[in-house]
């Protein structure tokens, strides 16, 4: 077996990348591949919390990195799919306590185990950035259909280019049809048109994310949820299948088509 | 290590860096024989900021992004990089490195030229990509871009500026000097436009509206925009 490592970034805060991370490893996992997702947000930890296992970190990725533990030993087996692992961020060290080289060489060593490693970029661009980059195979680039984060988005996306690890595929996260069609929110279309890079998924927004979060179950696995299934659909894209976009989702030329059709049908 | 040649560092202050200058030898080797000096003298040079003249050597955005990595594990980051190559330039802008020594000023070199026409005989400068937020160009001569400037990106130009695409980053043109100067682009919504020391009152312009291709330049001191076609 030889991974493949996404890493998942977004430049600004807050618009969904440890949520992102979470859904895509526990779907790939779901699909049945071997995954194993990397909290690199040192020092600001959560992807064990929206993952729900929180309670049962003993060691970290700094411990692995500074020698005191096996990297077996940071490598927290998720409850209930038999090949999603996760190994936690330090929540008392920062940034600085781990270097490019080093994700490189652990993503190395995890490689040869696993199907996906999946990396939680943390926001900005300084060097836990470029820690979560250093091993990339592929970048997903996280955003919200909000102008700041649109260009925060597009540094992103240049930094990534500049670092020779593109071109990176655009994850449009938190989508409200309904401010969408008052005019009240960036369409997918204005979005893609600026960033200019492939659309891999768009993720409506939906309140099961969120009570997913807070209860360690990310919404991927729950049937039911329009953004489960969006999550669903872009793993599915990962291994190559050719998904179409949701109705909900349509592909931006189709949008304002397919958008009329979602709207007679829930009318 | 063994096919490393040592190559001689020099290394001085300036300004609030250091600036590293290497003897005859491969980039390879200036490396390693940098990163020697470094790891011996480590409390010397750790939160240093470096700023390291390659001279002639051709860098690509690996070696220099390993380079930048490998310093900022010994504590050090790397500033910037001084080069006569316009390969390793480039590379060390997209990296968001800097070009030239800590508070020197880019435009005084053109400002020295003191030309009132466009400059024939500067070299243009051709770039064949998007510009994203965060990047910026500056040239002495014209700048042309085939692809998009978005919000955030930047060019300083001494001469024309000329996109194929949508113009909605801040530019300035024929900097200090060249009121002759034009900016031209496919779609034309800059967030900032100048044009030697005038600055465009840029209409607000609604989103997504086609406009088509314009034209700035200055008329009567004022920066005027007009369509390529009536």
């Amino acid at each position: 077996m030889a991974a493949k490592v996404i890493t998942v970034t977004s430049g600004k805060g807050g618009v969904g990348k440890t949520t992102n991370v979470a859904n895509i490893a526990a779907g790939l996992a779901l699909g049945g591949s071997k995954v194993v997702c990397i909290d690199g947000d040192i020092g600001l930890r959560n992807l064990d919390v929206v993952l729900g296992l929180e309670n049962r970190i003993v060691y970290d990725l700094v411990d692995v990195i500074e020698g005191r533990c096996r990297l077996r030993q940071a490598m927290i087996k998720d409850k209930r799919i038999a090949d999603l692992y996760l190994i936690p961020a330090a929540q008392t060290r920062d940034k600085t306590a781990v270097s490019p080289s080093d994700m490189v060489r652990l993503c190395d060593q995890l490689r040869l185990e696993f199907d996906w490693i999946v990396i939680d970029c943390p926001a900005g661009i300084e060097r836990g950035f470029r820690n979560a980059l250093a091993p990339a195979d592929m970048v997903l680039v996280v955003t919200n259909p909000e102008i700041s984060a649109v260009r925060d988005a597009d540094r992103i996306i240049g930094l990534v280019e500049a670092e020779e690890k593109g071109p990176a595929l655009l994850i449009l996260n938190r989508v409200n049809m309904e401010m969408v069609k008052r005019g009240d929110m960036l369409t997918p279309d204005d979005v893609v048109d600026l960033l200019a890079i492939e659309l891999i998924g768009i993720i409506p927004e939906d309140e099961q994310v969120l009570v997913g979060s807070n209860q360690g179950v990310p919404v991927v696995f729950d049937q039911k949820s329009r953004a489960g299934q969006a999550f669903r659909n872009v793993c599915a894209r990962l291994n190559g299948e050719n998904v179409p976009f949701m109705e909900l989702e349509a592909r931006p030329a189709l949008f304002g088509r397919l958008g009329k059709l979602f709207r007679g049908a829930a009318n | 290590m063994d096919t490393m040649q040592q190559v001689s560092v020099e290394i001085k202050g300036v300004q609030n860096a250091l600036l590293v200058t290497f003897g005859e030898g491969d980039w390879l080797s200036a490396e390693a024989s940098l990163l020697q000096r470094v790891d011996a003298q480590n409390a010397f040079f750790k939160g240093g900021r470096l700023v390291v003249d390659v001279a002639q050597r051709k860098l690509k955005a690996a070696d220099m992004g390993k380079f930048r990595d490998l310093l900022s594990e010994r504590g050090v980051s790397l500033w910037g990089v001084l080069t006569t190559s316009v390969t390793t330039r480039e590379t060390a802008r997209r990296l968001g490195l800097a070009t030239q020594l800590p508070g020197s000023k880019p435009v005084r070199r053109l400002s020295e030229r003191r030309s009132t026409t466009p400059q024939e005989q500067e070299e243009a400068l051709l770039i064949r990509k998007t510009l994203r937020s965060g990047m910026k160009i500056e040239h002495s001569g014209h700048v042309t871009v085939i692809g998009d400037v978005n919000p955030g990106a930047e060019i300083v130009a001494g001469g024309d500026v000329v996109v194929w695409g949508r113009l909605r980053g801040s530019v300035s043109a024929g900097v200090e000097t060249n009121p002759n100067a034009i900016v031209c682009a496919m779609e034309m919504e800059p967030t900032h436009l100048r044009i030697a020391d005038t600055i465009a009152n840029v209409p607000a312009r609604r989103r997504g509206e086609k406009r088509g291709p314009e034209m700035a330049s200055i008329y009567k001191n004022e920066v005027i925009f007009r369509f390529w076609k009536k």
